[in-house]
């Protein structure tokens, strides 16, 4: 399944958060689809989600600011 | 699945964050039950550091009331509730911490007729007692129920403390029976500096939280000490003890019972 999650006015460290949250709801194989903004979120999210042992499948510009991340679980 | 309500997501967000707890650790401790055994200068820090943390359930054993000179290290309590019940005085203050916690308070000495019930009822117990027959009780207990524990003792400027789960070693292993009356100081008798409980105590409400979500490793089969003048910490191996009365081949102890209580006096509330 493919979800999605605006994090584009969320600040650090909720943007992280509010990922996990939404990461834990999900079944492993599913798809988490992740407005996120430039600077701090772009910056430090991805990264951390990764390190978190997730898989981040892409990050790019949708946009203006805004990125959209995709995540497998 | 339990259900943040948003007020949760941003009290538990640095749980959340850590790699090792995150959301299913955080839902570990808010479904979690532990005894804390003592509501006094170690209990106090844990209780605060649970609340906290959110456990789920909290429940307090302790049948004195808050004196003035708890105050110096006790600091669960405060000046307002001297002469009030610890156990009534550290349920406030747990519930103006973290109004999610659920307290049981029991206003009573832990003794071998009562215990077992109440133990029965929680995941893990914070032994942080002054005085030895309650020790050898709740290590009793405990073995006996299968319950994991954390023991702590201090004196002075030094503490000690360990972890206990089924099949490693317990405090009888160790310690196999009280001192014998009159050769170890009461905390009353030697004093103890104020701060020493609080690093005792943290160190046992971590043991609790990671045995509630299962990050590390625990202190078990070990006895950790430290002196605060040095800040020496010193972690010691200590296997199960084959002749254990109550956990090595052939026990002996079968049913649990009372030691004679030599540093206070019983006073049972009925």
């Amino acid at each position: 399944m493919v979800y999605t999650l605006d994090i584009t006015h969320e600040h650090c460290p909720m943007t992280l958060v509010r990922t996990k949250l939404k990461l834990s709801q999900m079944a492993k194989g599913d798809i988490l689809e992740v407005l996120l903004s430039e600077g701090e979120a772009l910056n430090s999210v991805p990264s951390a989600i990764k390190e978190q042992g997730f898989n981040v499948i892409s990050v790019e510009r949708v946009e203006g600011s805004t990125h959209k991340m995709m995540i497998e679980k | 699945m339990y259900d943040f309500n948003e007020e949760q997501i941003q009290r538990y967000s640095r749980h959340i964050l850590l790699k090792d707890v995150g959301v299913e650790g955080q839902e570990k401790i808010l479904n979690a039950k532990v005894l804390l055994v003592g509501a006094g200068g170690i209990g106090s820090p844990v209780a605060l550091y649970l609340a906290a943390a959110g456990v789920g359930t909290l429940g307090i054993a302790d049948n004195d009331v808050v004196d003035l000179s708890n105050l110096q290290r006790q600091i669960a309590h405060n000046t307002q509730n001297v002469g009030r019940p610890k156990v009534d005085s550290a349920r406030e203050a747990i519930q103006r911490l973290n109004p999610d916690v659920k307290v049981k308070t029991y206003n009573d000495f832990l003794l071998s007729d009562t215990i077992a019930d109440i133990v029965k009822e929680y995941d893990f117990v914070v032994e942080g007692s002054d005085n030895f027959p309650t020790k050898f009780l709740v290590n009793d207990a405990c073995v006996m129920l299968g319950k994991p524990y954390s023991m702590g003792s201090i004196n002075q400027f030094e503490g000690q403390t360990f972890t206990h789960i089924p099949g490693s070693t317990c405090y009888r292993c160790m310690f196999k029976e009280p001192p014998a009356e009159g050769t170890v100081p009461t905390c009353s008798q030697a004093g103890v500096l104020g701060s020493v409980v609080g690093i005792l105590g943290t160190i046992q409400a971590t043991e609790t939280l990671k045995y509630i979500t299962g990050v590390g490793e625990l202190l078990i089969n070990k006895l950790l000490t430290f002196d605060a003048r040095t800040m020496n910490f010193m972690k010691m191996n200590i296997a199960p003890r084959k002749t254990c009365e109550i956990c090595g081949n052939e026990p002996t102890i079968k049913e649990l019972f009372d030691y004679e209580q030599t540093a206070c006096k019983i006073i049972r509330h009925s």
